[in-house]
């Protein structure tokens, strides 16, 4: 435990992705089987559920710091994180314990879940007092289900790789879905490639991302070199249809194939043998509904003949990885689409569309149709360099990259800062996450929150400045004077009955600081309807 | 807040002020009379007609206030100040820190300044003074401040200096330059490589010395003329030096900052330095707790810091306690971090 505290420790103090890597190879060098399972699963976003309620943690270290309740809110106020909160506030630790990271998680954590009262208060006591400080906070954050560290997958299993020296190709495929975090899984991703692996059960391959255009697209050189086809948005997923099994992969290697039957049931019509990388929309009469239809039918558990009608999932399909059970990403990105257009004629299905090709005459053209995106209910173009192979991740190929994405630009308003709330993590104890209004009449209405968008320097700023101007507290929502004005963008804007501006906007950030402009000069709630207007669901 | 004029010591714009004796601790505006706790700067400010302070602040007070008319006094000897018999007392804040005792018809008034109780060898050890009335800081005035024991604190950086030198970088430690950067200094192990300093710490570093506080050997940035030799350096600098190109002379280095803020994962990780160290030059939350307690006093105004949280934690464990607001912890960085941390709070 107390190594993958430092492991944690070493992770969380640096921003340098060389550094987070070396701590990661030292790691997994030296890590025992089963504690290095462990670590590859956290590490990579995994987290196991909240064992122990809020709740119960914080009245019991409170009573165990014995600190009033008044002061133990004004500690966490400070620190911003309960888990760490909690860390500093036990007495010392009695006992110094060396138990392996696996013991901690199989022997202590999960047999938290079947304690009630006095019996989970003991276990959890006994833990604290076997465990130092930095163990601790870690300790704290898995229980509650709210581990997070800044590493990405990809670079986990580059780190796993390299310390086997494998392919991190063939590890990111041998962690792709359900991996358990067992001594024996984890000696077999370290395993040498064997022969039948790639006649692996319904096993995605890794998803290959785009990178936003970071240049003019005429540095891209010629569009005929370019393919462009429109940035859907909605889930993207792969169907994988393998071994007689079909499996439907969302991008964060979730299985969601019983969340929509209607494309479990089109991957039965497919042949065997067949990986399809698309689009997951809610599709009628030949184009997608808003994603606002998608989402409400993600949060569905039960999915009764209503739900399905009124959200009914469509493929969209960008590429072909694997046909006949071939595995065929290196060919070139022409043959692959015009397989999967093959396949697409060949199966004949309503819930299954090709992705169309948008085609210019040249950059400007392309630009053109692309203004056309919002009103398509596309996010932009997508650009992919004819020829290129189905990479892994999100890694710049060429030197010119292979995929871009290139979105429309931001809807944006000028709106007031109304409340700010502390941030967590890095952002703890600075006032970072803001909720924004326009004017209604005389009235400033809240229509979207925004975390991101401003440098460290303008937070510090921003933060200082809600504290000049805090009029009212609500636990640890403050209301600021209502004079700083932001602008706001965001991706998309629809009807909410939910708000009490009765708008909703999608992925709203801070665009900048708007010192030049007064409260009075924010936009209105007339100018977010006339963008709704402008915009079709 | 109004007190009514019969206490000892009372606020008034100019600073706190003992109306018996007709002086100030630590005054904020130019007076006639100022009783000085020790020399940062936001305690010790120009202007003043005479300054008493204790003989070790002497160097630094002069170097920093220039030409003062300034009476030095011993710890424990007291001074006839109007009929006000005022002593200092260590403070173990910085060298020459003091609390000070103010008596006056059988009332005893302890001022702490800013104060710790941890080890340092650098300054004498913060002793308990017996008050009917303490007046205490709180910059660090939440439990979840409670310091590793010195010997912890030291051995980490000596770690962190050591694998730095191993790999062959240099290691960039910030610090405030007096009184915490000695601190330092002094439990540095000499034999991992040479100890480089900012001009700011140096010039601390030879008033240090003057006044008999033995450090290791340190040599002055500027005068290293083989760049290799900062492979193996610590280089102690000031927290300004951050980000300019003073820096740019090591070459590869790591950088941390030493500041008892680090306590705080947001703060450490906001900071953008590879490591944070968890050291400070004022008491943690026990720290406070013990002085208070063991100053007797029923009476105890807090100043600067975490104010209404001690105010109402004293008052529960059934002390008299009020704020007093002082502009101290304006300039110091520690409690200049409090005012945008936790000053809301105030």
């Amino acid at each position: 435990m107390k190594r993958f505290a430092r492991l944690y420790e070493a992770l969380d103090a640096t921003t340098s992705t060389n550094a987070k890597l070396a701590a990661l190879r030292e790691y997994f060098a030296s890590a025992p089987d089963a504690d290095a399972a462990w670590a590859v699963y956290f590490l990579s976003g995994e987290k196991p559920k909240r064992v122990v309620p809020t709740r119960t943690l914080r009245d019991l270290a409170r009573r165990l710091a014995d600190v009033p309740d008044w002061l133990f809110e004004e500690s966490y106020q400070a620190v911003g994180d309960l888990a760490e909160t909690i860390a500093h506030l036990l007495p010392e630790p009695v006992r110094d314990s060396d138990e392996s990271l696996a013991a901690w998680i199989e022997g202590r954590l999960l047999a938290l879940r079947d304690l009630r009262d006095d019996a989970l208060e003991t276990a959890l006591v006994a833990a604290w007092d076997d465990l130092d400080r930095p163990s601790r906070f870690l300790w704290n954050k898995l229980i509650t289900g709210g581990f997070r560290v800044g590493v990405s997958k990809q670079l986990v299993t580059r780190a796993v790789a390299e310390v086997a020296g494998l392919d991190p190709n063939l590890v990111a495929e041998r962690l792709m879905g359900a991996w358990t975090p067992t001594a024996a899984s984890y000696r077999a991703l370290r395993a040498d490639e064997h022969a039948q692996e790639r006649e692996r059960s319904g096993r995605p391959y890794p998803f290959f991302l785009a990178h936003a255009l970071d240049r003019t697209v005429e540095e891209l050189g010629p569009i005929e070199d370019w393919h462009a086809e429109w940035k859907w948005d909605g889930i993207r997923v792969q169907l994988v249809v393998r071994g007689g099994g079909v499996h439907l992969w969302s991008r964060g290697d979730e299985l969601i194939t019983d969340r929509f039957p209607e494309l479990a049931d089109l991957g039965t019509r497919l042949p065997d043998g067949t990986v399809v990388d698309g689009e997951l929309l809610a599709w009628r009469d030949d184009r997608p509904l808003p994603f606002a239809a998608l989402q409400q039918r993600i949060g569905r558990r039960q999915l009764t003949a209503r739900v399905l009608d009124a959200a009914p999932a469509a493929l969209v399909g960008y590429d072909l990885l694997e046909l006949a059970g071939e595995d065929i990403r290196a060919r070139p990105f022409e043959d692959r689409r015009a397989a999967l257009a093959g396949l697409v004629e060949q199966v004949a299905d309503s819930r299954f569309v090709l992705s169309s090709a948008v085609r210019a005459a040249d950059w400007a053209g392309l630009a053109a149709l692309r203004g056309e995106a919002r009103a398509r209910g596309v996010e932009g173009l997508m650009l992919k360099r004819r020829g290129s192979p189905y990479g892994a991740g999100r890694v710049k190929l060429g030197p010119g990259g292979e995929w871009w994405k290139w979105k429309v630009d931001l809807l944006s308003v000028d709106a007031v800062l109304v409340y700010a709330q502390r941030g967590h993590g890095r952002r703890a104890s600075l006032y970072t996450d803001y909720t924004f209004a326009v004017w209604r009449g005389d009235e400033l209405v809240p229509f979207a929150k925004a975390y991101s968008g401003l440098t460290d320097a303008e937070i510090r700023e921003v933060d200082a400045f809600i504290r000049r101007n805090t009029r009212e507290k609500f636990g640890p929502v403050r209301s600021v004077t209502p004079e700083l004005v932001m602008e706001i963008g965001f991706e998309g804007i629809q009807r909410s009955p939910r708000h009490k501006s009765g708008i909703a906007v999608r992925f709203p950030r801070i665009l900048r600081l708007r010192g030049d402009k007064k409260a009075a000069d924010a936009d209105t709630l007339d100018t977010l309807r006339r963008l709704l207007e402008a915009v079709p669901a | 807040m109004s007190l009514p004029s019969t206490d000892l010591i009372r606020l008034t714009p100019n600073g706190l002020y003992c109306e018996a004796g007709d002086f100030y601790v630590d005054p904020w505006r130019p007076v006639d009379r100022a009783v000085i706790t020790h020399a940062h700067s936001d305690h010790a400010r120009r202007g003043h007609t005479r300054y008493l302070a204790h003989r070790d602040a002497e160097g630094v007070l002069r170097n920093r206030l220039g030409d003062i008319s300034l009476d030095c006094v011993e710890y424990g000897d007291p001074v006839d100040l109007n009929g006000v018999r005022v002593s200092l007392h260590p403070a173990g804040h910085v060298l020459g820190s003091a609390q000070v005792r103010i008596e006056s018809r059988g009332e005893v008034w302890v001022l702490s300044g800013d104060y710790k109780l941890a080890r340092d060898p650098t300054c004498r050890a913060f002793e308990p003074v017996r008050a009917h009335t303490f007046v205490t800081e709180s910059t660090f005035g939440l439990p979840v401040y409670r310091w590793r024991p010195e010997h912890e604190l030291l051995a980490s950086v000596n770690d962190w200096w050591r694998a730095n030198a191993d790999a062959g970088r240099a290691s960039v430690l910030f610090a405030y330059a007096f009184g915490k950067a000695q601190r330092l200094i002094a439990g540095l192990d000499p034999s991992i490589g040479p100890i480089v300093c900012h001009g700011a710490v140096e010039t601390l570093n030879e008033a240090y010395r003057a006044a008999g506080v033995p450090l290791p050997p340190t040599l002055r940035v500027t005068d290293v003329a083989d760049r290799s030799a900062f492979r193996h350096a610590i280089a102690l600098a000031p927290p300004s030096a951050q980000g300019t190109t003073w820096l740019r002379r090591f070459g590869a280095y790591s950088d941390a900052f030493a500041s008892g803020w680090m306590q705080l994962r947001g703060a450490r990780r906001r900071n953008g330095v590879d490591r944070g160290f968890v050291v400070s030059d004022h008491a943690d939350w026990p720290g406070l707790q013990t002085a208070i307690r063991e100053s007797g006093a029923h009476r105890v105004f807090v100043t600067h810091g975490y104010v209404p949280v001690m105010v109402r934690w004293l008052t529960e464990q059934g002390l008299d306690a009020r704020a007093f607001e002082t502009q101290f912890g304006t300039t110091d960085d520690e409690a200049d971090t409090a005012a945008a941390e936790g000053g809301d709070a105030a």
